[in-house]
């Protein structure tokens, strides 16, 4: 089996996805491309399903229905094929804690195929952009955490493979870190690879060209961050400082004109359209003898899409 | 292929060296098993300690005892005073055995009748009361044949030479003294072999299995048989190298005589080694944790080693167990340790067990293959 050609051949290309565990919906009908050179960013809160996918990109787990081809290779039906044109960083740390540093990357090269001066040199290569350059004999389990999580970048990218996922890579990592991990991610997307990297780090969506946000199992939003920002918020965005935030919320929702609340801290995120909102929120507050300490006009943020989108979701199919 | 499994078997190699614990493990602990069964495990009985109840205080009943005490089976230990003490001394486990010598036994016996004498097992530990028992009989045979042959000769010594007599003339081959650690050491050899084999691959595969890394493997080109093969390899390397360390053992320190041919026994030991290994992986590929897999290995192994003949003959069983015994990869085996060991076998005379180990390889390695693609989905 070899990879396609033309635009397939570096992309990922999901279809009608769908994984089922007994009555439980794991991902529900997902379908998505990612073309090649691109980095796509998979958000969404625990337990949206974004694992389950990419084990299924993987080809570590069957899906129920629906197809997936990686490089142009049908996983489903060619598992072991697409392999070769796969580098897979797991949620979990997942080298070997008892070997060096060089150790695992000669263990997994020479499970690629790699042998000889090309092993050698990707070994050095791969230590070189883990940032252990000179200490490929020190005991993984010595190193800290955020160069053990280069190490399993460098790892999967020793056999040069077109096509990188990432399931969390990052997290449990301080945000120095996370950014030098994101600037690895990007120099390989220069050089042509596709990256699929999920996270739950919202602040880590701007490093991404494309988002792809689950929830409850399902594709809810799909674009650039700056699509979904002024896409996905309807109307204004308004800021509101109050006291009991909570008992505020639930009655801003009955307010006409006010599409969605979301409580950040201790302000409410407002999203109204044709109102003055300085005149009819203030007042709606104080009526109820809420007081108002400032109403001002915001950017919607990630955060605030985010709030939207899942709480549309939520409403319209109340989780079980 | 073959350069994916040589991969992993280095690592593997290289984990277990850096593991001092397992190191330690892998040599110290088959030795010291091997010592604890070869000391503490032999069918012999000796020392069984009695209580004597003599009511007759005869010399007749004094030559008795000196003879059982002679025999070295038995060691007088209560002088009971009345029946009661007898009772006594078998209900509190003080005793093995209890012996009555009624008043008039002497008498009796001078007279040519029948002297009876009375002893009392204690039934809990029934295989050293049968051995024991079987210990009296033959002294009191052969007390009661020479009272015979005395009184005969006394009384019409031209008849003596004319008592037919039934003599059994003993020739026990290969083991010529019955030494009982003779025939329990090379068993023993196959069961260390046989538990540590089962330990081994959990311990190799679950682990992977429960610290993530067997998802990074699974997502290289490795195959699922490779991967079975990378496992079972070290393990096979572990296996060889210990049984051939404890068959050293055997012979240099136990001097048990290594008479057969060293082809059969290698031949032998390899395909037991891999069937066990087809088992040691199904439990492991179809359990989640190292805990299960064990446990699962637990119920395994107490029926493999009594279906195996290693202590219970398996002659003796139902024939419905017997049926149970031919799926036992360790009966085979100790078929082979022993005959190589005890009658200096070769293949020509033991290529039915070797068959039949590898038959069960076969199907073991295939179902574990089968259950660890099932296991990854």
């Amino acid at each position: 089996m070899t990879p396609g050609n033309g635009e397939d051949a570096g992309a990922i290309r999901v279809e009608g996805l769908t994984k089922r565990f007994r009555s439980f919906t794991a991902v529900d009908n997902v379908t998505l491309l990612v073309r090649r050179g691109e980095v796509l960013g998979l958000l969404g809160p625990n337990g949206a399903g974004k694992s389950t996918l990419i084990r299924m990109l993987c080809g570590i787990m069957r899906p129920t229905a629906g197809c997936v081809h990686v490089a142009g290779i049908n996983v489903v039906e060619h598992a072991e094929a697409v392999r070769q044109h796969l580098g897979y960083v797991s949620q979990k740390f997942s080298l070997y804690d008892d070997l060096t540093a060089a150790e695992n990357l000669r263990l997994f090269g020479g499970l690629y195929g790699l042998g000889g001066q090309a092993l050698v040199a990707r070994v050095q290569w791969a230590l070189a952009i883990s940032g252990l350059d000179g200490k490929g004999d020190v005991l993984t389990r010595d190193l800290g955490g955020g160069l053990r999580r280069r190490l399993a970048l460098g790892c999967a990218m020793l056999h040069r493979p077109p096509i990188l996922i990432l399931d969390e890579p990052t997290s449990g990592i301080d945000p120095m870190l996370r950014r030098q991990f994101w600037e690895l991610i990007h120099q390989f997307a220069a050089e042509g690879v596709t990256a699929l990297v999920s996270t739950h780090y919202l602040d880590e969506a701007d490093y991404c060209n494309r988002l792809a946000l689950m929830s409850a199992g399902r594709l809810v939003a799909l674009g650039t961050p700056h699509e979904l920002r002024y896409a996905a918020a309807r109307g204004d965005l308004v800021r509101v400082e109050c006291d009991a935030p909570v008992r505020a919320a639930e009655m801003l929702k009955a307010v006409p004109g006010v599409h969605d609340v979301a409580i950040f801290g201790n302000a409410l995120h407002v999203s109204i359209t044709n109102m003055e909102p300085e005149a009819a929120l203030r007042a709606s507050l104080e009526a109820r003898g809420i007081a108002c300490m400032s109403i001002e006009a915001i950017e919607p943020s990630l955060e605030d899409v985010f709030a939207q989108r899942l709480g549309s979701d939520s409403r319209e199919e109340p989780a079980d | 292929m073959l350069r994916r499994v040589f991969r992993l078997l280095v690592k593997e190699l290289l984990q277990i060296r850096r593991d001092r614990f397992a190191l330690i493990g892998l040599c110290a602990f088959p030795i010291m098993e091997l010592l604890i069964y070869a000391y503490a495990a032999s069918f012999e009985v000796r020392n069984v300690t009695m209580a004597v109840l003599d009511r007759d205080h005869s010399q007749e009943s004094r030559e008795f005892l000196s003879h059982l005490v002679a025999s070295g089976r038995f060691k007088i230990t209560v002088i009971a005073r009345d029946p009661g003490d007898i009772v006594r001394s078998i209900d509190s486990s003080n005793v093995g055995a209890a012996l009555q010598i009624n008043a008039g036994f002497a008498e009796l016996l001078q007279k040519g009748r029948n002297a009876p004498v009375q002893v009392i097992f204690d039934g809990t530990d029934s295989n050293t009361a049968l051995i024991a028992r079987g210990y009296i009989e033959e002294i009191v045979a052969g007390l009661a044949g020479d009272r015979l042959r005395n009184r005969l000769n006394h009384l019409a010594p031209r008849l003596t030479p004319l008592l037919p007599e039934v003599r059994l003339a003993q020739r026990p081959w290969y083991n010529r003294d019955l030494r009982s650690r003779w025939f329990f050491v090379p068993g023993v050899i196959g069961a260390i072999a046989l538990v540590e084999v089962l330990c081994l691959g959990p311990v190799l595969v679950v682990r992977e299995r429960e610290s993530g890394t067997l998802e990074q493997l699974i997502v290289t080109p490795l195959r699922p048989i490779e991967m079975l093969l990378g496992k079972a390899a070290p393990i096979f390397l572990i296996g060889l190298i210990n049984v051939f360390l404890l068959v050293a053992i055997a012979i240099a320190w136990f001097r048990l005589p290594f008479s057969g041919s060293v082809s059969a026994l290698l031949a032998g030991t390899v395909l037991f080694l891999f069937s066990t290994l087809g088992i040691s992986l199904l439990l492991s590929t179809s359990s989640s944790t190292i805990q299960q897999a064990f446990a699962m290995g637990f119920f395994f192994v107490i029926p493999a080693l009594a279906l195996s003949g290693l202590i219970f003959p398996i002659a003796s069983m139902p024939v419905a167990l017997q049926w149970l015994t031919y799926v036992d990869p360790l009966r085979y085996f100790l078929v082979v340790l022993r005959d190589t060991f005890l009658k200096g076998s070769g293949i020509d005379l033991l290529w039915p067990q070797l068959f039949a180990m590898g038959l069960l390889s076969v199907v073991l390695f295939s179902a574990s293959a089968l259950a660890f693609r099932k296991s990854l989905d």
